[in-house]
C-alpha cells in the first residue's frame, strides 16, 4: 500500500513532463510543416526573413509554450526524485508517445520501421539509466 | 535526402551532444546548487564552458527546427538519438566519467533504433499543406 502511494506522485510527475513534452513536439513539427521548407524561405527572405517565419507562428509559440512547461515539470520532478529515475523515464516514455501523437495528429506514416526504431531508443534510452 | 539535408541531421546531433557535455563540464566546476537560492546559477553562465554550451544548443534549436521542415518528427527524433551515443563516449573519454555495461548496451540499442529508421523514408506526404492537425485542434490553435 505504501509503495502504491509513493509511486502514483512520480507516474504523475513522468506522466506531465511526458504530455507537455509531446503536445510541445507535436505542436513545434507541425508549425514547421505549416511554414515549410526552411532553405527555400532562406533563399527567396534571407534569414531574417526565415527567422520571422517561425517566430510569428502561433503554433511555434504554442509549442515553445508546451516545451517551456515540461522543462518546469523536469525541474519539479528532479526536485522530488532522482535524476536517474526521472531522466530516462520521461526521455524514453516520450519517444514512444511521439510516435503515436505523430501518427494520430501530424498523420505521418508511422510504419513498422518507425515502431521499432522508436521502441529501440526508448529501450536504449531506459537503459542509459544503469 | 540530399547530402545538405544528411549534415543538418549531424548539425542536431552533434550540438546537442556537445552543448550538453559542455553544460555538464561547466557545471563540476560549480558548487552543487541549492534551488532555494537560484540565482546561484547567474555565476555559471559567465563560466567559459556553460556560454559555449549555451551556443551550441541554441545551433542545436535552429537546426532541429529546419530539419523538422523537411522531415518528419518520427524520423528527426530517433535519427538524432545517435547524439546520446556521442555524449556518452565524450562523458567516458573526456570527463573521464565511469560507463557501466548497461549503458553500452542502452547505446547499442540506441544505434540499432537509428539504423531502422535511417533505412526508411524521411517524409510523409500529405494532400494539403496547411490542415496538418486535425481540424478540432486547429480551432483550438488558431
Amino acid at each position: 500500500m505504501m509503495r502504491t502511494v509513493a509511486l502514483l506522485p512520480t507516474v504523475g510527475m513522468v506522466g506531465a513532463i511526458v504530455i507537455t513534452a509531446t503536445a510541445g513536439d507535436i505542436l513545434t513539427a507541425s508549425a514547421m510543416r505549416q511554414i515549410g521548407d526552411l532553405d527555400v524561405i532562406r533563399n527567396q527572405r534571407g534569414l531574417s526573413g526565415a527567422a520571422l517565419s517561425i517566430i510569428t507562428n502561433g503554433r511555434f509559440g504554442l509549442g515553445v509554450l508546451f516545451l517551456a512547461l515540461s522543462f518546469f515539470s523536469l525541474l519539479y520532478g528532479l526536485n522530488h526524485r532522482d535524476l536517474s529515475l526521472i531522466g530516462p523515464a520521461a526521455t524514453s516514455l516520450t519517444f514512444v508517445s511521439n510516435a503515436v501523437a505523430a501518427r494520430i495528429f501530424l498523420r505521418e506514416n508511422v510504419d513498422h520501421r518507425r515502431w521499432a526504431a522508436a521502441l529501440f531508443v526508448c529501450i536504449g534510452v531506459a537503459l542509459l539509466a544503469f | 535526402m540530399t547530402l545538405r539535408r544528411y549534415l543538418i541531421l549531424a548539425l542536431v546531433t552533434l550540438t546537442a551532444a556537445l552543448g550538453d557535455t559542455c553544460l555538464a563540464r561547466g557545471m563540476k566546476a560549480f558548487p552543487p546548487v541549492s534551488l532555494s537560492h537560484p540565482q546561484a546559477l547567474i555565476h555559471a553562465i559567465v563560466s567559459p564552458w556553460i556560454l559555449a554550451g549555451i551556443v551550441l544548443l541554441t545551433g542545436f534549436f535552429a537546426s532541429y527546427l529546419t530539419a523538422l521542415s523537411f522531415a518528419d518528427l518520427t524520423y528527426v527524433l530517433p535519427a538524432t538519438s545517435m547524439g546520446y551515443v556521442i555524449m556518452t563516449i565524450l562523458a567516458r573519454f573526456w570527463l573521464h566519467e565511469h560507463v557501466s555495461p548497461g549503458r553500452w548496451l542502452g547505446l547499442l540499442f540506441i544505434t540499432a533504433g537509428v539504423g531502422f529508421v535511417a533505412r526508411g523514408p524521411s517524409y510523409t506526404e500529405t494532400d494539403s499543406v496547411l490542415p496538418v492537425l486535425r481540424p478540432e485542434l486547429e480551432e483550438v490553435v488558431s
